[in-house]
């Protein structure tokens, strides 16, 4: 039993115990400290998930390669950026609890169990262990109405995605007797044994993961969700387990049902389109930010989608990219988000944004750059993502995907500049809060990162590469 | 010395054009001028050395393009056609700078003109030493440049705007059938330049274009491209529009050189046209009927400068028809004397306007000729040139181009040879017409403007006299070498008479009458004007209105512009009506906005599935879990 390989996993689980202990024993509040501990757990994390030896673990339930430290990393980059963005937020909102950064560190721990997954059992664990802990933080902001039905939400529909995930677990066990990823890969080598009830088992588990990234039309929870949440938890819930569900999405379909790409490529073809036409449409009637940012990010997922129904290698290394982009840039414009006070109180309507570019320059700057890049403007680096995936469709001959994609990211175009010119050209609707260092950090390194990607995109591409191949074997 | 007559025009027009703000008005001025006083006398030289001197050359300067089998050079080539051509323009377009001097003192933006004018004198000579036919093309679109330039210099008055646009559409027509005869040029020859087509006629003269012989494809599409430049019959209503521009210019550029721009490349080109025969007999018949046309408008027209440009657009006719017949060297010679005469007359009317404070109208003048006795005077030798009187310049070339006409002995030349002397009857009638209006009778100008009829400043009347002396000698002194017993050496080849063509002996051997009959109706036509309005002054009116009909469809020069704003303007504005309505206004910008529309409409359905209710999020999921499993289920079925 090799546990070095589940190092990270193992030190999150520790930290976050650790945390947990810390926190309750001190009279005084320490939700600074236990946030500072979670990151620092975080950085501790990446650093072991960068250095991990290569293998499989406790009898074939966990693996490590090139694509779970890709993963991994950006999950921590996530969660800790995460964490840093709701620091000052927290504090004014008065939810300044050492409860949260434990959450965040359980549900991290969560992700990472995920995308090192080899088996549906695990996989379900750390499935659930994330949605449990997101379930509570939706509503961590409790005597808010808004925040609690969010969570309410979630959890309700959570349920009911977990349950599909768990019966389509249960028909592939029962058609191919293994739950572990390589033997259901060496059972489906012969295409001609999937049965129809194999089929609709892996339908179930897409149906299970599309819940989780939350792409059309297993989407519904989202808006309500990312707008009745605090918005450092909607910040997050838009970072790190996007990533984490799309790597699994890409782990599942591409290993044990790497064979039967031809049926599972029609369904996220389906999805792929609608989530990038819902995406581009919904946004535009839009008022609130948060509400805006959640359809945007449904349509992202049915960008980074169109490389997966690519099937192929360009494809597979497209949607990781694609994500890493998504990430990074999403954080910025979270951090933006997050920063929108006004007189003390959150603010979140596009109007609130009016005029910031007398009021804030740099910030106004750094917004325009990542909505710019969100609309996939070149040399942004939200352009090279879409370029990536569009590439790898036309590749595979889904012209009317790409086609579709480019028409929608167009439409999506409309409300992005709305944001610019409505920060740019309308009248100040009065000054900003001055914002944080810790926010102010997250948008510089995230701005840098999206206008200067195009300068030396090798490593990440080099990165995605060595994932894909270690994913596709 | 080949070079700067060409290059020192267009160092004049970027001193004065660039720099002209900063080193005023009068240093602008001062540039232009001494620029082409240079180039004249370059121009003058090369002139004796090529033409008198017999040394034909070309001078290679740069390759213009070089692309696959076309190669284009920009190069100037010196022979005696391009020698008396560029003698001729340095040396008056240097005599309108000074006279412009005079002229333009009074207005504000004097480098432009000066820029402009410059500008347009080196187009010219690049059209005139061109040694192939795009750089040809090259000068023919940089003189139409300059003179939409020019002609709208007032671009204030809306009348000259309108007139500069007209010209300038007007010549892209023309300019259309000059490209597609260079095109067809270079398929047939293979090669645009001159010394190659003209080297290699023998051997493509049975080659075809659609059924017609390639030569007289080409020699009709390059000369309906010289009727644009050249204002001849159809694409002739743009000349006397362009009389809403400076009277200096209305001199250099619509009357001595750009408007023989078209005689010039048929000569040019005589090579490719003498083995034309059914192009030629076009040339002939346009010219001869322009020739009488516009002499029969100039008849009863009143404004100054357009009864000259009516008589321009004459002269210019029987250009082409002595081209037409086969005799290029009345055709340039005629061009050379009549670029002097002609520029004489268009200045001298500027002195009469300048002197009448700008008046133009000659039913508003007479009586003034005691005041501007000088002036006067040059209108007397212009008017007696054009008319061809004998030993003035026109005698000798107008009657040697209707003496070919008459020995071309054929069915168009005989055509050509009537409407001549019926245009030279006219010509004289209308020339003492204008004389006798303007200068004699009883003043009809108010008291004011008699009062400050004053003669021009000596910086317009010594440009005057030197073209004078021109409009009474150029004819006597150069007649031998044009057209007489020296023709062959002194054309060398520039003008080339295929051997089947024989005019140029057979023009001294007409019978005796046909050299004195122009001669005879010229002096009639004085005598017919002198008649009307000195000493019958009422017989005019009651002719105009006994023939009401004819003075009308004269006066508005054969309703041709009313024709053409039928035929192509209002279905032309009518067809651009359409287009922005509805392909613009609808089409174009419907489909946009109706994309927009649409987008928000598609927006607000998207936003209404959101209904906030848990149990229809959830059936939303089941749904589409249904639909994949059925979708994969059919799927697995097939």
């Amino acid at each position: 039993m090799n546990w070095i390989l589940a190092l990270p996993e193992l030190v999150l689980a520790l930290s976050g115990l650790a945390i947990l202990g810390i926190g309750v024993l001190p009279k005084r509040n320490t939700h600074f400290a236990c946030a500072m501990a979670a990151v620092g757990a975080f950085l501790l994390a990446a650093a072991l998930a960068i250095g991990a030896p290569e293998g499989s673990a406790f009898g074939g339930q966990i693996v490590s390669d090139a694509f779970t430290r890709f993963a991994k990393v950006l999950i921590l980059i996530g969660a800790a950026a995460g964490v840093v963005l709701s620091l000052d937020y927290n504090a004014r909102e008065g939810l300044d609890r050492f409860e949260y950064p434990v959450l965040l560190v359980f549900a991290t721990l969560g992700m990472l169990v995920m995308v090192s997954a080899n088996d549906l059992m695990s996989l379900y664990i750390g499935l659930e262990l994330l949605s449990l802990s997101l379930y509570v933080v939706a509503a961590f902001n409790r005597d808010d109405e808004r925040s609690a039905e969010a969570g309410l939400k979630y959890f309700v529909l959570g349920a009911l995605a977990s349950g599909l995930l768990l019966y389509g677990s249960s028909l592939t066990y029962g058609f191919t007797g293994t739950t572990n990823f390589d033997r259901i890969a060496d059972a489906l080598s012969d295409p001609s044994k999937a049965s129809s009830g194999l089929v609709v088992g892996m339908v179930f588990v897409i149906v299970g993961l599309a819940f989780k990234v939350s792409a059309v039309p297993f989407h519904m929870w989202t808006p309500d969700v990312y707008e009745g949440a605090p918005t450092p938890v909607t910040a997050f819930f838009a970072a790190a387990p996007k990533v984490a569900a799309i790597g699994l999405f890409a782990r599942v379909l591409g290993g044990p049902f790497g064979d039967l790409a031809g049926q599972w490529q029609q369904v996220i073809v389906l999805i792929s389109l609608l989530s990038m036409v819902l995406g581009a449409f919904a946004a535009i009637g839009q008022s609130n930010i948060k509400r805006l940012m959640a359809y945007s990010s449904i349509g992202h997922v049915g960008y980074a989608l169109v490389g997966l129904a690519a099937a192929s290698e360009a494809g597979m290394r497209g949607l990781l990219v694609y994500m890493a982009i998504y990430l990074l840039m999403n954080l910025g414009a979270f951090a933006v988000l997050v920063a929108m006070r006004r007189q003390g109180r959150a603010v979140e309507r596009v109007e609130d944004l009016a005029g910031l570019a007398r009021t804030d320059l740099s910030m106004a700057v750094w917004m325009a750059i990542f909505m710019f890049s969100m609309a996939g403007i070149p040399p942004l680096a939200g352009f090279f993502g879409k370029m990536f995936v569009f590439k790898a469709a036309i590749d595979a001959g889904l012209w009317t995907l790409a086609i579709v994609g480019v028409l929608s990211s167009v439409v999506s175009a409309f409300y992005y500049l709305r944001i610019v010119k409505v920060m740019f050209f309308d009248e100040p609707a009065g000054a900003l809060d001055p914002r944080p260092a810790s926010v102010s950090f997250v948008m510089a390194a995230s701005g840098v990162f999206t206008t200067l990607f195009f300068l030396y995109p090798a490593p990440l591409v080099a990165a995605a590469q060595a994932a894909v191949a270690a994913l596709l074997g | 010395m080949f070079v700067g007559a060409v290059f020192f025009p267009l160092l004049g027009a970027s001193i004065a054009g660039f720099f002209g703000r900063w080193i005023g008005d009068r240093a602008a001025q001062l540039a232009t001028v001494i620029c082409m006083v240079l180039a004249a006398a370059c121009g003058l030289t090369a002139f004796w050395q090529v033409a008198l001197g017999h040394s034909s050359q070309t001078i290679e300067i740069l390759t213009f393009v070089d692309v696959g089998g076309l190669e284009v050079s920009w190069a100037l080539r010196y022979d005696t056609l391009s020698a008396v051509m560029v003698g001729m323009v340095t040396l008056i377009s240097t005599l309108i700078h000074i006279y412009s001097v005079g002229y333009m003192s009074h207005d504000p933006s004097r480098p432009r003109f000066f820029a402009y004018l410059s500008l347009f004198t080196f187009m010219m000579l690049m059209l005139v030493t061109a040694d192939n036919l795009v750089q040809l093309f090259f000068g023919w679109e940089g003189v139409g440049l300059a003179s939409y330039l020019l002609i709208g210099f007032w671009y204030e008055k809306e009348s000259a705007c309108a007139a500069a646009m007209k010209a300038f559409i007007v010549n892209r027509v023309g300019d259309l059938f000059f490209m597609l005869g260079l095109a067809l040029t270079f398929w047939t020859f293979g090669s645009v330049e001159f010394s190659t087509i003209f080297g290699s006629i023998d051997q493509h003269m049975d080659a075809t274009f659609a059924g017609f012989r390639a030569y007289e494809v080409i020699g009709v599409l390059l000369f309906l491209g010289a009727c644009g430049k050249s204002a001849q019959l159809g694409l002739h209503t743009w000349l006397p529009d362009a009389m809403e521009g400076p009277t200096p210019v209305s001199a250099l550029i619509h009357a001595a050189t750009m408007v023989t721009a078209g005689v010039f490349l048929v000569a040019r080109m005589s090579p490719v046209f003498e083995y034309a025969p059914t192009a030629l007999a076009v040339v002939t018949v346009v010219g001869a009927s322009t020739a009488l046309f516009a002499a029969t408008i100039g008849c009863v027209q009143n404004d100054i400068k357009r009864i000259i440009a009516y008589s321009t657009c004459s002269q210019l006719g029987y250009m082409f028809f002595a081209a037409g017949v086969g005799a290029y060297q009345g055709a340039i010679f005629h061009l050379f004397t009549h670029a002097f005469f002609k520029a004489l007359l268009f200045l001298g009317a500027g002195s009469v306007i300048h002197a009448m404070s700008d008046e133009q109208d000659i039913r508003k003048m007479g009586g003034i000729w005691k005041k501007i006795p000088v002036t006067y005077a040059v209108m007397w030798i212009g008017s007696l040139a054009l008319a061809g009187v004998p030993y003035f310049a026109g005698y000798y070339s107008k009657d040697f181009v209707l003496e070919a006409a008459f020995a071309a002995h054929s069915g168009v030349g005989t055509y050509a040879f009537w409407c001549g002397i019926a245009a030279a009857f006219l010509t004289a009638f209308y020339s003492w017409r204008l004389i006798i209006l303007t200068f004699h009778g009883t003043p009809r100008a108010d008291h004011h403007t008699m009062e400050h009829v004053h003669e021009s400043p000596a910086v317009m009347l010594v440009p005057l006299l030197v073209l004078a002396a021109g409009a009474v000698l150029t004819g006597a002194v150069f007649a031998p070498d044009f057209i007489g017993h020296h023709w062959e050496e002194f054309w060398r080849g520039a003008i080339v008479n295929a051997p089947h063509n024989e005019i140029m002996h057979h023009v001294h051997e007409v019978p005796e009458w046909v050299p004195l009959l122009p001669t005879v109706v010229g002096l009639s036509g004085i005598a017919l004007a002198y008649i009307l309005y000195m000493l019958a002054p009422s017989i005019p009116g009651k002719l105009a209105s006994t023939f009401g009909g004819v003075y009308r469809f004269l006066l508005n020069k054969w309703y041709f512009d009313e024709l053409y704003d039928a035929i192509f303007v209002r279905p032309t504005r009518a067809l651009a009506r359409v287009l922005w309505q509805t392909g613009d206004a609808t089409i174009i910008d419907g489909v946009p906005n109706g994309a927009a529309a649409l987008a928000a409409d598609v927006a607000r359905g998207a936003v209404r599935l959101q209904t906030g209710r848990v149990a229809s999020y959830a059936f939303t999921m089941i749904a589409g879990l249904a639909v994949f499993v059925t979708m994969l289920a059919f799927g697995a079925a097939r």
